[in-house]
C-alpha cells in the first residue's frame, strides 16, 4: 500500500472577519434572505402597505381634513360611489377603453411580430421607431397628442381636410375640425388610439418572442401540407402564440385600465363625464374632492374582479400544450 | 409513380455554391438517397425539390415537366423533417388531416384515407393524443401518416432517422423500406449517415461541396468508387488510400487487405506491403489491424497508415507490434488519378 506516501491536506480554518462572513454566507439559509430581502422589502413597503391602508382607508370615513382611520364606516363609501352616475359611466369607459385597445393591440401585435420576423432593409432603424412610444414618458406622450388632436391646429384634421375628407360638402361635415377631445364618443376613441399607441411596442415584444420560439420548419411543413398565408397564421401561428398572447393581453390590460395620466391630459373625463375613467375618477373624488374613503373605494372596486381575471388567464396560458 | 429529374440545378447563397451544377434522375419509384457529410448541399437540394427555395439556376422536373414557379403548396411533394414538425396543439388526428383540409379534399372523402394510412402505419390508438405525448418512433410514423395521407407524387425525407434512438433506428429503416415497397411512391432520401443510405437506398447519389459525385447502388458505390472523394466517404473504416507515384494512387477496402499468408492468389499482387501492426482492435464480427507502411511502397515523406479487417471467427496470427506481409490482389485494387481524384482504369500503375 502506497496511500499513506500520499500526506493528507490540513485543512487549517481561517478565523479572519471576512473568512467567517464568507463561511456564513455559504450557508443557503443566510444567502437566500440575504438575497429575498430587498425585494420582499420593496414589496411590503410599496405594493403591500399601500394596498393595505387603501382597504382601510375605503372602510373608513377619512378626508383630507380628517385622515385618521379612526370610524369605521363597513361599506358605506362603495355604496356612496356606487350611487353616482359618474361612478358607472367611468366604470364602463375604463371597461370599453381597456377592452377596444386590447382588441387592436392583439392584431397590431400579431402584424407588427410577423413584419418583424423576416430581415428587411431599415429594419433596425424601424424597430427604433417602433420602440419610441413605450420609452416616451405618459406625460409628454399625451401632450404629442394633445397637439395631434388640437380643436383648431390639429395636423390630423388638416390633412383630412386637405383630403377632402373634412370640410364643407366633405364626407365627414362641414366642419373643418373634428373637435376629437370635445365629443364623447371621439374622445373616447382618442383615448383607445393614444393607449394603443403607447402599448403596442410592449405587446409586440411579448409576441414577437413567442413568434421566434416557434420552430421553423413548422411554417416550411405547413407550407408544403397545402397551408396558404391565412391559414398558417390562424392554424399554426396563433395557436402556438395563444399562451403568450394572454401575457400580453394581461400585462397591457393591467397596465391601461390602471392608467390615468393620458385621460388626465387628454380630456378630464371631459365632456361632463363622457370619458371619465376609473382611475382618474379616484384621483378626483378622493384627492381633489378630499374624501380619501370614496376614492379609496372607487379605486379598489375592480380589484376583486382583475385578480380573479389575471388568475385565470396566467393558469390558461400555463395549462396550454406545449407550444 | 413519378419521375424526378435535376437539370443543371444550381443554388448560391451570396458567393457560397451551395449545388452546383447538379444532374440526377430518380426511376420510377425508386428509392434514391443522397448522401453526403453536413454541409454538402444535400439539404439544399431536397428545400429545392420541395419548393422552400427558388434555384439560381437550372431546372426540377417532376414527370417531365418542370415546377419551377410552383409554390410548395401546390407541388404534390411530401416531405418529412428531421424534427418531424408535428403541430403540437392539434391532435395526432389533426396533424394527419392537415394536409386534406388545407388542401380542400370534400369531408367525406378525408376519414377513408385518415382510416387506410393510420393502418398502415399502425397508429390507430394514437389519433386523439397529442404529438408531446407520443415517443420518436410513434412521432415519426404520425409525420410519414401526414406525409403519405394525400398521395403524394414524390417523397422528401430529411434525415428522418437520425432523431430517433440507435436502438429503434434499424427495425424504423426496415420499416421505411417496407413502407417504401407497399406504397411504390418516389423517394428521395437525404441522409449523412452511409449505413442508413447503404442500407435504405436503390441508388445513392453522394453528394459534397454542391457537386455530384456518383450517382449508382450501394454495391457500385461501395466496391467501384468514382474518385477519390465516394472511396474516402463511403464505408468505415473506408478504403486505404495509398499513393504509388506522382499521378497514382491505389485504393484498397480494409478487407481486401490480405495478410500474405492467407491470401489465396500466390504471387502477382498489385501491392505488396511489410505493415506493423500498431494496435488491434476486437469489434465482436471482426478486428481491425491499425499499421505502418515500411516497404513495398515508393519512398515518401510520411510512413502510410492502413486498415486491415479480419473476420472474428479466428484469432489473428499476429499480435500488436509485428511486422507482417499484407498484399492486396489485382482484383481488389482500384487506381485513382491523383491530380484529378477520378478513377483510372485497372492495370494502369502496376507496383514495380
Amino acid at each position: 500500500m502506497n496511500s499513506s506516501t500520499i500526506a493528507p491536506v490540513e485543512h487549517a480554518r481561517e478565523e479572519g472577519l471576512l473568512a467567517r462572513l464568507g463561511r456564513a454566507l455559504d450557508r443557503p439559509q443566510v444567502l437566500v434572505w440575504l438575497m429575498l430581502g430587498p425585494a420582499v422589502l420593496y414589496i411590503i413597503a410599496f405594493v403591500g402597505f399601500p394596498f393595505i391602508l387603501a382597504i382601510a382607508l375605503s372602510l373608513s370615513d377619512a378626508t383630507i381634513g380628517d385622515p385618521s382611520l379612526d370610524r369605521y364606516v363597513g361599506l358605506a363609501n362603495f355604496a356612496a360611489v356606487m350611487r353616482q352616475d359618474a361612478f358607472w359611466i367611468a366604470l364602463r369607459n375604463s371597461l370599453l377603453i381597456t377592452a377596444a385597445s386590447i382588441g387592436l393591440l392583439l392584431v397590431l401585435a400579431t402584424a407588427a411580430s410577423e413584419l418583424l420576423v423576416y430581415s428587411f432593409r431599415g429594419k433596425r432603424l424601424f424597430q427604433v421607431l417602433f420602440i419610441l412610444p413605450w420609452a416616451m414618458p405618459v406625460s409628454l406622450a399625451a401632450i404629442a397628442w394633445l397637439w395631434l388632436l388640437d380643436s383648431q391646429f390639429s395636423p390630423v384634421d388638416w390633412v383630412l381636410v386637405q383630403l377632402g375628407l373634412l370640410g364643407p360638402g366633405s364626407p365627414l361635415g362641414p366642419f373643418s375640425h373634428l373637435y376629437y377631445l370635445g365629443r364623447p364618443w371621439l374622445g373616447i376613441a382618442s383615448l383607445v388610439v393614444a393607449d394603443v399607441w403607447r402599448m403596442l411596442p410592449l405587446a409586440t415584444i411579448i409576441v414577437l418572442a413567442a413568434r421566434l420560439s416557434i420552430p421553423e420548419e413548422r411554417f416550411q411543413q405547413a407550407r408544403i401540407d397545402g397551408a396558404g398565408f391565412f391559414r398558417i397564421l390562424f392554424r399554426i401561428t396563433i395557436p402556438a402564440l395563444r399562451p403568450m398572447l394572454i401575457v400580453a393581453i394581461l400585462f397591457t390590460s393591467l397596465l391601461i385600465i390602471g392608467e390615468m395620466g393620458m385621460v388626465e391630459i387628454l380630456t378630464r373625463g371631459a365632456p361632463g363625464h363622457a370619458t371619465q375613467v376609473l382611475p382618474y375618477w379616484a384621483y378626483l373624488k378622493g384627492i381633489q374632492s378630499g374624501s380619501l374613503g370614496q376614492g379609496a373605494a372607487i379605486a379598489l372596486f375592480l380589484f376583486p374582479f382583475l385578480l380573479v381575471a389575471a388568475v385565470l388567464a396566467l393558469r390558461a396560458a400555463y395549462r396550454s400544450p406545449e407550444a | 409513380m413519378s419521375v424526378l429529374t435535376l437539370r443543371a440545378l444550381s443554388k448560391r447563397y451570396g458567393r457560397i455554391h451551395a449545388v452546383d451544377g447538379v444532374n440526377l434522375t430518380s426511376g420510377e419509384g425508386e428509392l434514391l438517397a443522397i448522401l453526403g457529410p453536413s454541409g454538402s448541399g444535400k439539404s439544399t437540394i431536397m428545400r429545392l425539390v420541395a419548393g422552400l427555395e427558388m434555384p439560381t439556376s437550372g431546372d426540377i422536373l417532376i414527370d417531365g415537366k418542370s415546377v419551377l414557379g410552383i409554390p410548395p403548396k401546390d407541388r404534390n411533394v411530401a416531405m418529412v423533417f428531421q424534427s418531424f414538425a408535428l403541430y403540437p396543439h392539434m391532435s395526432v388526428r389533426d396533424n394527419i388531416l392537415f394536409p386534406l383540409v388545407a388542401r380542400k379534399v370534400p369531408k367525406p372523402l378525408r376519414q377513408p384515407k385518415l382510416d387506410q394510412v393510420s393502418r398502415m402505419l399502425g397508429i390507430e390508438d394514437l389519433l386523439d393524443r397529442r404529438p408531446t405525448r407520443l415517443s420518436g418512433g410513434q412521432q415519426q410514423k404520425v409525420a410519414l401518416a401526414r406525409a403519405l395521407v394525400r398521395d403524394p407524387e414524390l417523397f422528401v425525407f430529411d434525415e428522418p432517422l437520425s432523431s430517433l434512438d440507435a436502438k429503434i433506428r434499424s427495425q424504423a429503416r426496415a420499416e421505411l423500406r417496407e413502407l417504401h415497397d407497399r406504397t411504390g411512391i418516389t423517394m428521395l432520401y437525404v441522409t449523412h449517415d452511409q449505413i442508413e443510405a447503404l442500407g435504405l437506398a436503390d441508388r445513392i447519389a453522394v453528394i459534397n461541396q454542391g457537386r455530384l459525385h456518383q450517382v449508382g447502388t450501394p454495391r457500385e458505390l461501395y466496391m467501384d468508387p468514382a474518385d477519390l472523394f465516394v472511396a474516402g466517404f463511403v464505408g468505415t473504416p473506408p478504403m486505404n488510400l495509398l499513393p504509388i507515384d506522382d499521378d497514382t494512387i491505389a485504393g484498397l477496402r480494409p478487407e481486401h487487405l490480405r495478410l500474405a499468408s492467407t491470401a489465396s492468389a500466390a504471387g502477382d499482387y498489385a501491392l505488396d506491403l511489410e505493415v506493423t501492426v500498431n494496435q488491434l482492435e476486437y469489434l465482436g464480427s471482426e478486428w481491425l489491424a491499425y499499421g505502418t507502411v515500411h516497404s513495398g511502397l515508393p519512398e515518401q515523406g510520411e510512413p502510410q497508415q492502413v486498415i486491415a479487417r479480419l473476420p472474428a471467427g479466428t484469432e489473428p496470427p499476429f499480435s500488436t507490434g509485428d511486422r507482417c506481409r499484407f498484399v492486396g490482389t489485382h482484383q481488389d485494387v482500384r487506381w485513382f488519378d491523383r491530380n484529378t481524384g477520378k478513377r483510372k482504369p485497372a492495370a494502369v500503375g502496376a507496383v514495380a
